[in-house]
């Protein structure tokens, strides 16, 4: 869909996911460009968690084809996300309430000296890390509890960015924020693009989409229904495509009636 | 402050990150400017907003408890039941550390005390009835701990049964168990002279032993700090003021030399008390130092986050009751060695409740996520002077059980208020 020489930072091809009797995707395709912020919409189960899980590698996959770089490559765990360079970000902020930013943002890969926590370097890391992104949080010592919900989000996010990942997955990353939250948080996400990563964020919001997202994916019901430029679409135009509005018990039936 | 400054900028030269958010200096500048005193009340009230009061409540709740007991006996505070206390202390104590690292992960263990009764009854069966040396079998008993809390572990974390119904289970397992193996015998009577009997009943007569021990431990601390400041004040992160460190080894130079001369005054310092101490400080550094600490706390605070940080979740709740099992085992060969002797009647209900009270009291968090094994000593500090007052003052149990329940809840409502600050805190 979008005509450039290099490959794609990540391509799925004809994804399929099944839980039991539920299709969750079927022949999805997508495409994420370094640089580029990516919007997955869709109304509530139309797949959108699901595909950022088997990208994710929480839930792979059960057909299609993940190409990574132009290569074609297999995400069975989060593990082989991770080693790709894929940074997740979930809905319901994985972070430890009791544990400061430090601590938060090393967890699970603690700098150590002499087998013991090296929290100096640690905090000296989280510094320099908040400091690239332009996050402004009261003390790095503080329990992430007493943060505000943007502060924590934030953290969150820059938690992802220790990997040094080429692609961040956020996962509804402004929901239950406020207004500035929500401003502080979007920052980031343009921050991130002119880093050079790929951003594939999953909204509800369709003001945040077009504030920075470059392109809009949209999915319903568990496949592909639309790929447009923020630029150059309009709002309804997605609206109307994340709700089918142009599929219609009228619509099937004029359909219907031109097949007989 | 100057030093500070070139320090930062040296280390940003040096590396390609910016220098240290410069708010962050002026107000340590301007914290330098005040008082100590000053300092360490709006520290006080800064904490209390955000519900990070830690240990405060219980040590004022100690020096009130003593208090109230000086004035009604004179004798409380006498370096005789002093002494007597430091040693009392040290079997739930034991037991108490253990909980701590189930209460951490967010759960809880009500076996701790059969599991005690049954590790001493181990002991007593293997040293005095079938003439197994010593060494071995505590190490057997030890042993028998460990493995009952990986067994516990394991029904928890892989099954996924309930901590709470798991370790019900144990409380009446392990107590059938520990009668089964004291078979016919009410009572075995351990060697007096052996390694067990020793463990309280040994008193470092040297007052050098005491004084040099708080000697240790101050300097220990003050080096330890000292090397932290150096470090971080080369990476260019914050770091403490060298007047706090002083206040701070200050305050421990005092504590540790006041309870040494007491210690002199009678028989010394106890060995009970010495290795409580050690394994105090060692399991304290186990839990803020290592990784391996940072995954407990990690769990109490959020088992989704940490396994999402790739965290082993289920090895990591087995090893905090493998702890638990081990601690509740030493603490059971202590409060034997106590009383020299092994009894079908040595697990009370009381055991149990007074370990767990005990770690609630010092500060750690029945929520998970939130306290240190210092909670240990400071709760059942608390508790035995309680009950060490209400015996001296001749009055009945009735009363000691009505203290300490009261005093439980004062903890528990501070640590729900405290949880509640920090909520509140963070919406702001």
């Amino acid at each position: 869909m979008i005509h450039t020489s290099a490959p794609p930072l990540l391509a799925l091809r004809g994804v399929f996911k099944r839980f039991g009797a539920v299709q969750a995707l079927a022949d999805v395709d997508l495409e994420v460009r370094a640089g580029q912020v990516i919007a997955l919409v869709g109304d509530n189960g139309a797949g959108k968690s699901t595909l950022i899980k088997v990208i994710a590698g929480v839930d792979p996959a059960d057909e299609g084809v993940v190409e990574w770089d132009g290569h074609a490559v297999q995400i069975h765990r989060p593990h082989d996300a991770q080693h790709l360079g894929i940074a997740t970000v979930y809905q319901d902020l994985a972070l430890c309430d009791n544990l400061d930013v430090v601590g938060n943002l090393f967890l699970g890969r603690e700098i150590r000296r002499f087998g013991v926590l090296n929290e100096v370097e640690m905090e000296r890391r989280t510094l320099e890390l908040l400091n690239t992104l332009s996050i402004s949080i009261p003390g790095v010592r503080r329990p992430v509890a007493s943060l505000s919900g943007g502060q924590r989000q934030t953290v969150a996010i820059s938690r992802s960015m220790l990997g040094e990942p080429k692609l961040v997955l956020l996962d509804e990353p402004t929901a239950a924020l406020g207004i500035e939250q929500t401003a502080q948080v979007l920052d980031l996400v343009e921050r991130l693009r002119d880093r050079g990563l790929g951003v594939l964020l999953i909204s509800h919001n369709l003001g945040d989409v077009k504030a920075v997202a470059d392109w809009v994916a949209v999915l319903r019901l568990g496949r592909n229904n639309g790929f447009f430029d923020v630029t150059t679409t309009s709002q309804e135009q997605i609206v109307s495509s994340i709700t089918g509005a142009s599929d219609n018990a009228v619509t099937r039936r004029t359909a219907r009636e031109g097949e007989l | 402050m100057n030093r500070t400054r070139t320090t930062a900028g040296k280390s940003g030269a040096s590396r390609k990150g910016g220098p240290a958010e410069p708010d962050r200096r002026t107000r340590a500048a301007a914290a330098e400017q005040t008082t100590p005193v000053r300092r360490a009340v709006a520290l006080f009230k800064r904490r209390y907003h955000r519900g990070e009061l830690g240990s405060v409540p219980v040590v004022l709740g100690l020096f009130l408890i003593w208090a109230i007991f000086q004035t009604v006996n004179p004798h409380f505070l006498s370096p005789r039941n002093l002494s007597n206390l430091s040693v009392d202390i040290v079997g739930t104590g034991m037991i108490a550390v253990g909980v701590i690292f189930v209460l951490l992960v967010g759960e809880i263990d009500l076996s701790v005390a059969s599991v005690s009764g049954l590790s001493a009854a181990t002991f007593a069966v293997l040293s005095v009835n079938q003439g197994m040396p010593e060494l071995p079998a505590v190490l057997l008993a030890v042993l028998c701990g460990t493995g009952v809390g990986a067994v516990q572990g394991f029904f928890f974390a892989k099954v996924g049964v309930h901590a709470f119904v798991v370790t019900l289970a144990g409380l009446l397992g392990w107590y059938g168990l520990m009668l089964y193996i004291m078979g016919t015998y009410g009572t075995i009577n351990i060697d007096d002279r052996g390694l067990v009997a020793k463990l309280t009943n040994f008193y470092f007569n040297d007052v050098a032993a005491a004084y040099g021990l708080a000697a240790l431990g101050a300097a220990g601390y003050f080096l330890a700090s000292w090397l932290d400041t150096r470090r971080r004040r080369r990476a260019g992160v914050p770091f403490r003021s060298l007047s706090e460190t002083g206040l701070r080894t200050g305050v421990l130079v005092v504590v540790g030399f006041v309870a040494a001369a007491l210690l002199n005054q009678f028989q010394g310092l106890p060995l009970a008390l010495l290795i409580f101490l050690i394994v105090l400080v060692g399991l304290d550094y186990v839990l803020r130092r290592t990784a391996y600490g940072r995954m407990i706390f990690a769990l109490g605070g959020g088992v989704e986050a940490a396994r999402r940080a790739g965290l082993n979740v289920e090895l990591v709740r087995i090893s905090a009751f493998m702890m638990s099992g081990t601690m509740a085992a030493i603490g059971g060969l202590f409060l034997a060695s106590r009383i020299s002797s092994v009894s079908q009647t040595s697990v009370s209900n009381n055991l149990l409740m007074n370990a767990i009270a005990a770690a609630v009291i010092g500060g750690t968090s029945l929520f998970g996520g939130r306290g240190s094994t210092w909670s240990a000593l400071l709760g059942v500090l608390v508790i035995q002077s309680i009950a060490s007052g209400v015996a001296l003052m001749g009055i009945q149990a009735a009363v000691q059980f009505m203290i300490t329940g009261g005093v439980l809840l004062i903890a528990v409502v501070i640590d729900s208020l405290s949880r509640k600050a920090q909520k509140a805190h963070g919406r702001v």
